[in-house]
């Protein structure tokens, strides 16, 4: 079918666009695992600071949940703000070019970047960090983490939309790695001072981290229906916000 | 006689319309009661220096932009059809193109998007790209970027092409080619709206000039109607008159003094001519030329002063 020719070559030259930008690819998938080295392996190895879940099989959900942040906020927003400042949405809107291809070919490849980044932390935490789990609660931690990049590609989206082609990586930053501190992905998130815990409820990305934590049996307490809840509603929201920006960029509001 | 009135409106539209088009944003207004027609198979050159509304026009007629009164219409409905996107091939102004793909890649998809694509070859050679195929767009020239621009706007295989400023930072042979590829497109019953602020290039390509200015329809016709309309005739010659003495005489417009002769712009030289020799009989070197559409330009939006 010609339409799904287009979705996947869509697919095809968005992933080549991304794995010929080393500035995006590299620092994608090796930030996760070179703090989880440092942090989770080198120190964390043997230390079991919760529950009898050591540190390295802690933070291998929590920076899961970092490196999928960063493939789907970084793919989707830096893309985005670049390919509309440049005007080259605009072109490609003359175009019979069915716009969901273009949505669809970089959610593809957030989440492709993420299941990367994730089974790149799986085989550091299995062999280097003597991480142990059932082959059952791997797999529901890799697909809650995989279903994070829908929210956070979400997030991106409205950032793309409102950014400028040079704006949106520091804007990203700006709230890619608070956003990461905060939610106790980086230090456990009950090793925070407890006004930061506070904060971490209003965070998405705490969200995901607690229901990966919870194949595990490391979460910290609160019910997985409100993390999923959360999720949907900041999912709601990030959608919502880019598409008052899509309609805004759209010939500014067209009919 | 317009050919407006030759055709049956309703059967075939017209490839592109604006009618009583005006555009505003905010308290800028950018086009004020425009209307134009592109009738098919033909090349119409919207002529105008920068800021006088040229890529507002181009924008409405491709459905990016919606106008704030009037209507603008693409083979008799909205620009933004389904139907009307796969019929019309755009080249728009624009800085960067994802540019860690390669040429024949960006051809790849964009032809991907249309029901009958111009075969890959077809638009390679159409577009002058032969060559430059497996480059990246980031590593390609100023001239070949354009180019790939073009091929893009063609590979659709359009009815309706609508190039914004297409040759713009090109050097003259660059611009050259394209003038040609784009009458190759003519031979083969395309309709074109070009923008452009080179005069040149609206004398060589178009079948019918507007000239647009602060958002206004000044002029509309031939190239050479334009020409006559606008500036008449140039007379260059010796004289013992000075600059002033010239001046005084009627229907003169524009007197320039260069080394040894005055160059004298009127629309009415020959009135000039027995006026010049009436006053003196000792005048040599008479030469009269038809202003170049530069001149008409300058006369008709008075960019000039």
């Amino acid at each position: 079918m010609k339409t799904i020719r287009i979705y996947l070559l869509e697919m095809k030259y968005e992933f080549l666009k991304v794995v010929r930008t080393p500035a995006y690819a590299i620092p994608t998938i090796a930030f996760p695992a070179i703090f989880y080295i440092f942090f989770g392996i080198t120190f964390g190895r043997h230390q079991q600071p919760h529950g009898g879940v050591t540190l390295a099989k802690y933070l291998l959900a929590t920076y899961g949940t970092f490196g999928v942040l960063g493939a789907s906020l970084f793919g989707f927003a830096v893309t985005i703000a670049m390919e509309r400042g440049y005007g080259w949405m605009q072109v490609k809107r003359t175009s019979p070019m069915p716009i969901g291809a273009y949505f669809a070919a970089k959610m593809a490849i957030a989440v492709m970047f993420s299941a990367i980044v994730v089974a790149v932390l799986y085989v550091l935490g299995f062999t280097l960090g003597d991480v142990r789990m059932p082959v059952g609660a791997a797999i529901s931690m890799f697909a809650i983490l995989m279903s994070g990049a829908v929210t956070f590609s979400a997030l991106g989206l409205a950032i793309g939309y409102f950014a400028g082609p040079t704006s949106a990586a520091p804007i990203v930053n700006l709230i890619f790695l608070p956003m990461s501190i905060l939610s106790g992905l980086w230090i456990p998130i009950f090793a925070l001072p407890k006004f930061i815990q506070n904060i971490a409820l209003a965070l998405p990305a705490f969200h995901l981290s607690q229901l990966a934590l919870g194949t595990i049996g490391a979460a910290s307490g609160g019910s997985r229906a409100v993390h999923v809840i959360a999720l949907m509603v900041a999912t709601a929201v990030f959608l919502a916000l880019a598409y008052f920006g899509y309609r805004r960029d759209e010939g500014k509001m067209y009919g | 006689m317009k050919s407006t009135t030759l055709r049956n409106a309703v059967d075939d539209p017209a490839p592109a319309m604006l009618a009583g088009v005006s555009k505003s944003y905010g308290s800028t207004v950018a086009l004020r009661d425009v209307s134009l027609t592109i009738e098919p198979g033909e090349l119409v050159a919207l002529l105008g220096p920068n800021g006088a509304g040229k890529t507002t026009a181009v924008k409405l007629l491709l459905g990016l932009l919606p106008p704030s009164s009037g209507t603008a219409r693409v083979f008799g409905a909205n620009p933004r059809e389904a139907a009307n996107r796969m019929r019309t091939g755009a080249m728009l102004q624009i800085a960067r193109v994802p540019e860690t793909l390669r040429v024949r890649e960006h051809i790849d998809l964009f032809s991907s998007y249309y029901r009958t694509p111009m075969p890959y070859r077809d638009v390679i050679d159409a577009a002058g790209l032969r060559g430059v195929e497996e480059r990246k767009f980031g590593d390609l020239s100023g001239g070949q970027r354009q180019r790939l621009l073009f091929a893009l706007a063609i590979c659709g295989n359009p009815d309706l092409l609508i190039l914004d400023e297409p040759t713009v930072g090109l050097d003259i042979e660059a611009r050259r080619g394209l003038w040609v590829q784009i009458r190759a497109l003519l031979g083969r019953g395309k309709s074109v709206l070009l923008t452009t602020h080179y005069l040149e290039e609206a004398d060589a390509l178009a079948n019918r000039v507007i000239v647009i200015d602060r958002g206004t329809i000044i002029a509309e016709g031939t190239p050479d109607q334009i020409k006559q309309r606008a500036a008449g005739k140039r007379i260059r010659c010796r004289t013992a008159l000075s600059v002033d003495d010239v001046r005084a005489i009627p229907f003169v417009t524009t007197v320039d003094a260069e080394e040894d002769a005055v160059v004298i712009g009127t629309p009415a030289s020959d009135i000039v001519i027995r006026e010049l020799l009436a006053r003196d009989p000792g005048l040599s070197d008479l030469e009269i030329t038809s202003a170049g559409l530069e001149e008409a330009f300058l006369a008709l939006t008075g960019s000039g002063r």
